[in-house]
């Protein structure tokens, strides 16, 4: 099935639909790394005037990885809800665009519309949104999730709390965490990367995280960032996990290429269900994905980055997690060049998790061989603000002295909550407002009356 | 990083009471804020560290000059170049850093007697990194390099990657290509430089094929000692005729070997 585009004399043929989908992408250089980018600014233009013609159903019937090849696929197709589907079935790409920006589509319509969506139908309509589309569609799609507290509310922004120490030195990262707190971050997670995976290791982060979290009696919960084989193994030990993170993409491949497949992850949460660990909810899955990763494992298949992103959505959404996000300039320039093209990315991935139903949250970062520094992650940081986001993350002066890239600070979360109002979690601000972190009305108090026991904690960690 | 409890008499500074803390982590804790905004001297201490990286990834290797200090230490040079064309296109297409341009790949012609082994001196993402360290690092690994080895000459490789050894080597005929690369800046460490060693190189060998040394700098691991991990890895590879997952060594661990 080809598609054609004619402007003025000169006729612009594209052989199938990921050729079509990936022409109409928005510049980015990992596509052009693969190959399979437009050739000029006409061509991308003619894509997204064909890919705007296209039937919705069209996207359903030919997945751009086969049915047959790719268990990814298989789960799109599977598990679409052809009855949620009805009000957009008759639409094409373009209309459905018109139709999200709509006063139609309101949150609670687009709430029930998201299982008839597909990934590649989000991602399609995305590649004909500019950026003030991707915030005004987005901001509509309120997903909220539970564990200990109640994430994505209207009006709440959380953060993750991200404490990692080089050698994963326990009083180096409760140090971390200390100064998180006290600066008002953690309530969409305690999440530890770790720097090695052994076994005994793992089970000191993780007595460390349950802890703090019991003595001080915090409305939040635990992660440490390791395999997900190794959390299920931890878990069969009884260490106490609260939240079992994986890294995911959207093929098969991919999800090979990081050991695991869809059997595995639902394995991991049935037993984490079974630990009955969360107070207010049952969402105890983690995800994190990012555009470039499937075209760095060789594992995909010729199609679009930012399709192949949506597609991870699909796995995510099976799971039913507490946080899903993108690690959206971590991957390096190779697949975002610069400041623009990281914005642009974090905007599309906020956007399609939103409208496929995830508690989406954005990494927003960069490293130093990205043509990108920190007032390019002040504006993404309004922008995805103001589109809603769930969560972002809150490292020590932005400066992830394990992970070695930079992401956002306990200050950035502050900048943002003072420029759009923005509130943390309910039970996490009663908290905070219970150790003398912060005023009646949310705000960091000059000094808490929590830093004396909270340093004692850091202090006797061993 | 100076001590950021300094500017507590600046006006509006909220400086915080944990800054004990500090002693555990190297991680920018106990910053302080104005308002909900980080303290002025904080602030232009990240700028001055991501300047130090920017300028580490975007200033080009002096190839000339690094050239003539080696051929001061008595090395034979020879010098090459990628596919990739500059640094945008070195950043954007790696693909194109793993390849010898065409005027490189025909000067590069196997001699009679291949070499054991080529270093290959690479600009990779930090020039500064191979400017500043591979002279002392070449003249610590020179007395520990195995009696009787054949080395080929150093090999200087500009908008390259690790990869680009493989070709190099491949061409030269030689058993062992070690890549000498500018590692990616870090915020605190701009001049940082790997090594990685590859058994029988040729185009197309996998990440997974290598064995490395990294964070090799004066406030990491030293251009000494790095030089005897890298001996003592060598002579593992030589003996055992393999490298990477395969030759499950850790030259942390490891101590010069015995003569070829």
């Amino acid at each position: 099935m080809s598609f054609t585009s004619r402007i003025g004399l000169r006729s612009h043929v594209f052989g199938d639909l990921r050729e079509l989908l990936a022409k109409a992408s928005p510049e980015r250089s990992g596509d052009r790394l693969a190959g399979i980018a437009a050739a000029d600014r006409e061509e991308r233009a003619a894509a997204k005037l064909a890919l705007a013609d296209l039937p919705l159903r069209v996207l359903l019937e030919r997945p751009p990885i086969p049915y047959e090849t790719d268990e990814v696929s298989r789960l799109i197709c599977d598990t679409h809800d052809d009855d949620a589907f009805a009000p957009v079935r008759h639409m094409t790409v373009g209309e459905l665009r018109d139709w999200l920006l709509s006063d139609h589509a309101d949150g609670e319509t687009l709430r029930r519309l998201a299982p008839g969506l597909t990934p590649e139908m989000a991602a399609a309509a995305s590649k004909l949104m500019r950026n003030q589309d991707l915030i005004l569609a987005a901001r509509k799609c309120r997903v909220v999730t539970r564990f200990r507290n109640t994430l994505g509310l209207q009006g709440r922004l959380a953060v993750r709390l991200q404490p990692n120490h080089p050698t994963d030195d326990p009083k180096g990262i409760a140090a971390s965490i200390l100064d998180g707190l006290l600066y008002g971050a953690g309530d969409a997670v305690i999440g530890v990367n770790p720097a090695t995976d052994e076994p005994a290791r793992l089970l000191t982060l993780w007595r460390l995280l349950d802890e703090l979290i019991a003595r001080f009696d915090i409305p939040t919960q635990s992660c440490v960032l390791t395999h997900v084989t190794r959390q299920i193994e931890a878990m069969e030990r009884g260490a106490p996990v609260d939240l079992v993170f994986q890294s995911i993409g959207g093929t098969e491949a991919l999800n090979r290429s990081f050991g695991i497949d869809l059997a595995l992850l639902g394995e991991a949460r049935q037993a984490a269900l079974a630990l009955g660990r969360g107070s207010l909810g049952d969402n105890v899955m983690y995800f994190e994905t990012g555009q470039g990763s499937a075209l760095s494992a060789n594992a995909h298949h010729g199609v679009d980055q930012q399709t192949l992103e949506a597609r991870a959505y699909a796995v995510a959404r099976a799971y039913s997690p507490l946080l899903v996000n993108t690690v959206v300039g971590f991957i390096g320039p190779e697949y975002l060049y610069d400041g623009k093209q990281i914005t642009r990315a974090a905007l599309e991935d906020h956007f399609c998790g939103k409208l496929l139903g995830l508690p989406m949250g954005v990494d927003v970062c960069y490293t130093n061989h990205a043509e990108a520094d920190q007032d390019d992650m002040d504006n993404l940081l309004l922008l995805l603000g103001a589109a809603g986001v769930n969560y972002i993350m809150g490292v020590p002066g932005a400066d992830d002295i394990m992970l070695n890239y930079q992401s956002t600070s306990f200050h950035d979360a502050l900048y943002l909550r003072r420029a759009l109002t923005l509130r943390h979690a309910p039970e996490f601000e009663d908290w905070l407002r219970r150790m003398g972190i912060v005023d009646q009305a949310g705000q960091l108090r000059e000094a808490g009356a929590a830093v004396p026991a909270l340093t004692a904690f850091a202090e006797a960690v061993a | 990083m100076t001590d950021p409890t300094a500017p507590a008499a600046a006006v509006g500074v909220s400086v915080d009471s944990w800054g004990a803390l500090r002693r555990h982590t190297a991680a920018r804790i106990a910053l302080g804020r104005s308002g909900a905004s980080l303290p002025t001297r904080a602030a232009l201490e990240f700028e001055l560290a991501h300047a130090q990286a920017r300028d580490a990834v975007l200033t080009p290797l002096d190839a000339g000059a690094l050239c003539a200090a080696l051929e001061a230490d008595g090395w034979t040079t020879l010098r090459v170049h990628s596919r990739a064309p500059d640094r945008a296109a070195y950043l954007a297409r790696p693909d194109w850093g793993r390849r010898l341009d065409a005027d490189s790949a025909t000067a590069l012609v196997a001699p009679a007697d291949p070499p054991d082994l080529v270093l290959v001196l690479s600009d990779g993402l930090s020039a500064v990194a191979l400017q500043r360290h591979a002279p002392p690092l070449l003249r610590a690994l020179r007395p520990l390099l195995p009696a009787g080895l054949r080395l080929g000459p150093l090999v200087v490789a500009t908008q390259a990657r690790v990869a680009l050894a493989d070709e190099v080597a491949e061409r030269l005929g030689a058993r062992v290509a070690v890549s000498v690369i500018g590692e990616r800046p870090g915020l605190s460490s701009p001049d940082s430089l790997g090594l990685y060693l590859t058994y029988e190189p040729r185009v197309g060998r996998h990440d997974a094929e290598r064995n490395c040394i990294s964070n090799i700098r004066p406030q990491g691991l030293a251009c000494e000692a790095a030089a005897q991990q890298l001996a003592a890895l060598l002579q593992a590879a030589l003996n055992l005729r393999c490298s990477g997952v395969a030759l499950r060594f850790d030259p942390a661990q490891a101590l010069p070997g015995p003569s070829l």
